[in-house]
């Protein structure tokens, strides 16, 4: 025996069914441009947030054989402004500053004085494409320790000798595998990879491994977050 | 209201002009119909910004190809740039994936999956129905909500959209996933079968479209209201 109803009843009832629906409706505060903006930050800020978490500090990025290594000629390289910032690679010092106990200027002596890790790759640009490549140079760790960095300091931040800047979560920056990178392929690095000391990071996108680095600061204040993530692209960036 | 164990309530409509009845079946919960359109914007979005990102570098290999091999037309795009794209894709990405989560979540625990999940039992009635609609043979009787071959049909665009993410994700984080990234073959090829599980939704999509505009306003209506009037397997 079926239930009956009226045709007025029953027009009422697919009105209020269609009615719960409504809330999807709330989707339209993206089509509203200043909305939108914010919306689509925080949706940035989130999906960082979560990358952060199930980000492991122990979890090795794939080191590959010398031979699955893309030959210096073949490895592309993006800058911003210029190839060459034009670095008196003779006179440059990185001056340390901010959550540490010995600031000051550091030559690439001292840098290439603390253990050498030399590692093969995967660089991943945010564009998509990606090359595996030899980088050498000092853990990002122990060259903290040489400065002695506070231990609880939130983040790393660097200047670059063409005012492209860039920020580090500490976690990331203390990973095994994050270098003060100085050497590509067991040589000096070249002035458009960034000589004569850049950041190598296999657990980050590839913007975030500044080159021809300037300063150092260790801080727990993010003013500026980096060149491209303060145009809107994400801040952590972990591969 | 009698309720078929997997299959939708009915009840009879009088009309208001008196005379014919009418048969009505409550076929999608509000659940089901909340999340069929959410997931349709964001999956529109998740396409439009998914191929403003693969814009960036139109390849599948570790390097651009000599000619660009598939060109995509920036109309149909979306974010404008690659920020903007990868923006609208990471946000859109959190309500795709809950939106399947609470989806299969609702299936699962209401037992509405039953009309719906394709099964062994449904296999050999998806010839006759394909054979119905491509080749104009003789339409096999209706008994339920569903056909065998739409149940494989919606079946299968939940399994693309679940692959969508697991793929979605090695490409975000290659790194921490690498187990993942394994199991796709690598970093290159999680790339391609991204994109290919997005042809293959796209594909659903389309021929969704068809059916229903073939189907006539009823059926759409039902996405809206959730009752059907006078639906097919009802009449038989």
């Amino acid at each position: 025996m079926r239930t009956s109803m009226k045709e007025v009843k029953f027009r009422r009832l697919n009105r209020r069914e269609a009615l719960k629906l409504s809330p999807a409706l709330l989707l339209g505060a993206f089509a509203i441009p200043k909305v939108r903006d914010s919306l689509l930050l925080r949706g940035l800020k989130f999906s960082d947030w979560a990358s952060g978490l199930w980000f492991r500090r122990g979890h090795l990025a794939r080191t590959y054989s010398d031979s699955e290594v893309t030959p210096l000629d073949r490895f592309p390289f993006n800058s911003y402004d210029v190839d060459d910032p034009g670095i008196d690679l003779g006179k440059w010092t990185v001056a340390v500053s901010g959550e540490v106990q010995r600031p000051g200027k550091y030559t690439l002596d001292q840098i290439k004085a603390l253990p050498k890790v030399r590692q093969n790759t995967r660089h991943v640009c945010v564009e998509g494409w990606d090359v595996i490549g030899n980088f050498g140079g000092a853990r990002i760790s122990d060259f903290l320790n040489l400065v002695g960095a506070t231990r609880n300091a939130r983040f790393l931040f660097v200047a670059c000798a063409d005012d492209y800047y860039e920020t580090l979560d500490m976690p990331s920056a203390l990973h095994p595998q994050s270098l003060l990178c100085y050497e590509m392929y067991g040589q000096p690095l070249e002035r458009g990879h960034g000589a004569p000391l850049r950041l190598s990071l296999p657990t980050k996108i590839g913007y975030k491994s500044a080159k021809g680095l300037t300063e150092i600061r260790v801080t727990n204040v993010l003013d500026r977050r980096g060149y491209w993530e303060d145009q809107g692209y994400s801040w952590f960036c972990g591969l | 209201m009698p309720k078929d164990k997997a299959g939708p309530a009915v009840i009879e409509i009088e009309s208001a002009k008196g005379g014919g009845m009418a048969l009505a079946a409550y076929e999608h919960p509000w659940p089901i119909r909340f999340c069929h359109w959410l997931n349709s914007i964001s999956l529109l979005i998740m396409v439009g910004s998914g191929l403003r990102i693969f814009m960036a570098f139109p390849s599948f290999g570790p390097r651009v190809p000599e000619r660009e091999l598939l060109r995509v037309p920036e109309a149909i795009t979306l974010g404008g740039w690659l920020g903007g794209a990868l923006q609208w894709h990471v946000t859109f990405a959190w309500i795709y994936v809950a939106t399947g989560v609470f989806y299969v979540g609702y299936q699962v625990f209401s037992g509405h999956y039953r009309r719906v999940l394709f099964t062994r039992a449904d296999i050999s009635g998806v010839w006759p129905m394909a054979r119905h609609y491509f080749l104009f043979g003789h339409k096999p009787s209706l008994t339920e909500q569903y056909n065998p071959l739409q149940k494989l049909a919606y079946t299968s665009a939940a399994l693309l959209g679940i692959l969508s993410v697991v793929t979605g994700i090695v490409l975000y984080n290659p790194v921490q996933f690498s187990w993942l990234a394994w199991v796709m073959g690598g970093f290159h090829l999680a790339r391609l079968w991204h994109f290919v599980v997005m042809c293959g939704l796209l594909a659903f999509v389309l021929s969704h479209l068809v059916m229903v505009i073939l189907h006539g306003w009823d059926n759409f209506i039902s996405m809206l209201t959730g009752w059907k009037k006078n639906p097919e397997y009802l009449k038989e």
